[in-house]
């Protein structure tokens, strides 16, 4: 019996090693499964050119729980987290709006624009943080279910009733808003210059089918505000060597504890008997024994594709399949010969250290989201735009460098189907609308990959290529996610859990969800 | 214009003549400005200055606002906590002005330029709160901090300076009074304000204009010994002025985290510019119901004692060692062994021989004369010194308003 372990986890993937590292830290045997040829699910570097690495899917890191990293010890496994200095929205009359790292700097740019916005712009960041804070201890709870009498439900329901009475009136009121609003409307309450809006309301549509205009995508916006380096919310950082190097360490530190991880072994199906789990067998048809297995996999295929539906309630399978996907963001991947020359800011300097955002106006991201409302890719896209060889010289061969491009919208339900041509004329839209911001961008790129959604379901597995399993949708979060009844990490069959993104509280990087799932089991046992 | 924003720190409109001067390179951060600490390697002489003869401090980066139009007057009443309607023209107020809660957002001056012109300084920018008040009011609001330099001009011979610099006499300019004059041909105003505690005035300077200005007064105070001083003598003015300094001794409602972090005009000792003898305005609740209970806070003047000061030291066989530098850090003050406060500023008083320092006590430990103690740190160690309320100002020359 060589394959037998105490636990078994399905995916590779961040939140998989997370779960499987806290799980071996514990004692447990465990043993990971991963269908690809590497570790890491969506947060991989990989060089698809040669002398060229990129963070192929996920590209900062921001919302990576610190308890992670200190319990982990992935400083020690490799990780190292590099700031990001800065934001900038290039504008089409030839100017710019930049966020820099410094408050007075920030201020003095932002007041050529608008005075009021840099005035109002301290108020709504301390707003913001108070609003984090108070969401935080969400985010580190195994979620109660309030329509539950179980003692550990009615307790985590009396917490959290007394931390949103502590939170006193005038949060509790910004909160409420956060949950209702669209984030163009939440930020229309605030700011009157249309580039800082957009730029800000695109927090809150990222990696969900929505529009700035749509409400419930300001709670999106609060999602992003959440990421916190050393003890400061709204941090962005960029890990070295990419994001792989942060599955490469929580893999390092799952493996210091004991823990197996097997590359090229696909889970076909979860093997139950009597209404529990035995085991899960591989595509090989090779078998593994364990009383617990731990899909890392999203909702989709934990519970409609690796067991058969007749071990599941009818009500959960329903729920299931309504959970919304809806992949709606893609990556466009660029080795360049130069980095683009800006007309907004000419010739290379600290701005290329940080990000840049094309996001001139909300009516921009609002027509972008009608083009995919529609069935079809962004003409002009959103996008969200750094150079990680201007903060890991190791990311490109020296005076070279590497673009990551995450592009919205494009849809993975495209009228008329994806094809490789199409493919190549969302690429082509991507750089047509970024080299009217930076003219010699075309003529620098050696390499292009264009990934939409089809392509990272293919590749990652990710249903409908939804970069947080599952929308951060309101209706889709915290003791709805992934469905009701069922948010606590545990699954109708009895040592089958889930630890993705698509449970409790949701993508980013963040590995919460492999850590909570760790603590339920281990607190089943 | 691409690139519009440089990547350092705005400097004044008197940085072409500031800049030469400093000898240390001690430039420090105010409101996103380079300014000096000090123009010598230390502040001493400049410090003197103040108290013996006349000192020219660079204050443009103070926020100035220039508000006009026939609601004016009711704008600036409506949100400070003095009574603005009652002011003459050519009369300054020093004010704070308030949240709903009572809690202030900031203090500066208002002056009143014409019947339907005013000038607000503060220490923050003011300007969306300015027009949150405007809602309904037919006023127009326009931010004149880049545009309008502030020199200070303090000092017992400032006078004898201003007199010889400008067109218009300025003996008969009494205490918080503004008027217009003219020096090396440019029109300016001069109120008789300052943040130091002395006879001074301060000149508000058209930007392009600065440099002239700024060289017929340095010209005229040259038989005079005027010194361009820095902000480490400034604070040490201040001190023993007993005036308090935002974001130092206490943090505006606004940008506050959480309540405690929070001061009414009572708990900063400010009483005297908060009246009721008004219409509603921002706070006025809150302000009433917390002087009929009294404040639970008060702003204070601590002395150090000196013998028990100099007996820490040379218990470790060390002479006193005194702050070279004002300090800005919150040290923990006791009473009977218990902390009752804290300390917010502080520094060496060459001119009163008297280590002092500015800070928050709770009720009921601040009446004047209050027995206390201070933190110290003597050899890495941290030991209490005895220390007294004190009544502020420390220092109070009758010249200010003679």
């Amino acid at each position: 019996m060589g394959n037998q372990y105490d636990a078994i986890v399905i995916g590779g993937g961040h939140n998989g090693l997370v779960n499987a590292a806290y799980l071996a830290r514990a004692g447990r045997k465990v043993v990971v499964l991963e269908r690809r040829h590497l570790l890491g699910g969506a947060a991989v570097s990989e060089q698809i050119f040669p002398g060229y690495t990129f963070s192929v899917y996920s590209y900062v890191v921001s919302l990576l729980r610190p308890e992670i990293i200190r319990d982990l010890e992935l400083p020690r496994h490799g990780m190292q987290i590099l700031p990001l200095e800065s934001s900038v929205t290039p504008l089409p009359d030839g100017d710019y709006f930049a966020a820099w790292n410094d408050s007075d700097l920030t201020r003095r740019e932002l007041y050529r624009h608008s005075a009021m916005d840099a005035d109002a712009y301290v108020e709504f960041g301390r707003l913001m943080h108070h609003m984090a804070r108070s969401v935080k201890p969400f985010l580190g709870m195994i979620p109660p279910d309030p329509t539950s009498l179980a003692p550990g439900d009615l307790m985590g329901l009396l917490k959290l009733g007394g931390h949103l009475r502590s939170l006193g009136a005038e949060r509790f009121h910004a909160l409420y808003k956060l949950m209702t609003m669209s984030s163009a409307d939440y930020l229309d309450e605030w700011f009157e210059f249309g580039a800082l809006k957009a730029t800000k309301s695109a927090s809150g549509i990222i990696g969900t089918f929505m529009g700035p205009r749509s409400p419930g995508s300001a709670y999106v916006l609060l999602h992003h505000y959440m990421g916190e380096i050393d003890g400061a919310f709204r941090a962005w950082g960029f890990c070295k060597g990419g994001n792989g190097t942060i599955s490469n360490a929580i893999a390092a530190a799952a493996r210091a504890a004991g823990a197996t991880l097997r590359t090229e072994a696909a889970v076909k199906q979860v093997l139950v008997r009597h209404g529990r789990t035995t085991g899960v067998v591989l595509e090989s048809g090779e078998e593994f024994q364990a009383p617990i297995v731990v899909s890392g996999l999203d909702a989709r295929r934990t519970y409609l594709d690796l067991v058969e539906s007749r071990e599941l309630p009818d009500e959960l399978l329903e729920q299931v399949r309504r959970f919304r996907f809806r992949g709606s963001s893609g990556k466009v991947n660029l080795a360049l010969s130069e980095l683009p020359d800006f007309t907004c800011m000419p010739g290379v300097g600290a701005h290329h250290r940080g990000a840049f955002s094309i996001s001139p106006s909300v009516e921009y991201l609002e027509r972008a989201y009608d083009d995919a409302k529609y069935g079809e890719f962004s003409r002009r896209p959103y996008m969200d735009i750094v150079f990680p060889s201007m903060i890991d010289p190791d990311m490109a061969p020296p005076g070279k460098h590497v673009a990551s491009i995450f592009v919205q919208y494009v849809p993975y339900q495209i009228n008329g189907g994806w094809t490789d041509a199409k493919r190549e004329a969302f690429g082509d839209a991507v750089i047509d609308t970024l080299a009217e911001y930076a003219p010699n961008l075309k003529s620098a790129i050696l390499h292009r990959q264009v990934l939409t959604p089809a392509d990272i379901e293919k590749t990652t597995g990710l249903s409908e290529g939804n970069i947080f399993q599952g929308e951060l949708a309101l209706q889709q979060l915290f003791f709805l996610r992934p469905a009701a009844r069922w948010a606590s990490y545990r699954t109708p069959i009895r040592g089958y859990y889930q630890c993705g993104s698509s449970t409790h509280p949701g993508g980013g990087v963040m590995g919460a969800p492999g850590r909570l799932a760790a603590q339920r089991i281990l607190a089943d046992a | 214009m691409p690139g519009r924003v440089p990547h350092n720190l705005k400097t004044t409109p008197f940085h072409a003549r500031t800049a030469p001067l400093i000898q240390g390179q001690t430039w420090r951060r105010w409101s996103g400005y380079a300014v000096a600490s000090a123009y010598d390697w230390t502040h001493d002489r400049e410090y003197s200055s103040i108290r013996n003869a006349a000192a020219l401090f660079d204050v443009s980066p103070l926020h100035k606002y220039r508000i006009t139009g026939r609601d004016a007057a009711r704008l600036l009443d409506r949100m400070v906590t003095r009574n603005v309607l009652k002011a003459q023209v050519g009369q300054v107020q020093y004010t704070t002005w308030c949240d709903a809660q009572g809690k202030v957002i900031d203090d500066g001056t208002i002056s009143r330029l014409k019947e339907n012109e005013f000038r607000l300084s503060s220490a923050e920018p003011n300007f969306r709160w300015l027009h949150l008040n405007a809602f309904g009011l037919e006023v127009a609001i326009e931010d004149i901090s880049d545009s309008l330099g502030a020199l200070a001009l303090q000092g017992p011979l400032s006078r004898t300076v201003l007199n010889e610099a400008a067109d218009q006499p300025v003996d008969a300019l009494k205490y918080f009074r503004v008027m217009d004059n003219r020096i090396a041909g440019v029109d300016i105003q001069v109120s008789r304000t300052g943040y130091t505690g002395d006879l001074g005035y301060e000149l508000w300077i058209p930007a392009a204009q600065a440099l002239e200005v700024w060289d017929a007064l340095t010209a005229a105070g040259r038989n005079y010994g005027l010194a361009p001083d820095g902000i480490w003598a400034l604070d040490v003015a201040r001190i023993e002025a007993g005036l308090v300094m935002l974001d130092v001794d206490y943090h505006s409602s606004h940008r506050a985290m959480i309540e405690p972090q929070k001061s009414s005009p009572f708990e900063l000792s400010l009483d005297w510019t908060v009246t009721f003898d008004k219409g509603p305005y921002n706070g006025r609740k809150a302000l009433a119901a917390e002087k009929a209970r009294g404040p639970l806070w008060r702003f204070v003047g601590v002395e150090i004692d000196w013998d028990s000061f100099e007996s820490l030291h040379v218990a470790h066989d060390l002479a006193p060692a005194l702050p070279s530098v004002p300090w800005r850090s919150s040290i923990p003050l006791y009473r009977e062994g218990r902390q009752v406060g804290y300390a917010s500023s502080g520094c060496w008083s060459p001119l009163l021989k008297k280590y002092l320092a500015l800070a928050h006590l709770q009720a009921p430990h601040f009446a004047t004369g209050t027995q206390l103690e201070i933190e110290i740190t003597v050899e890495h160690q941290r030991r209490r010194a005895h220390a007294r309320v004190s009544r502020l100002p420390f220092y109070d020359p009758p010249r200010k308003k003679a």
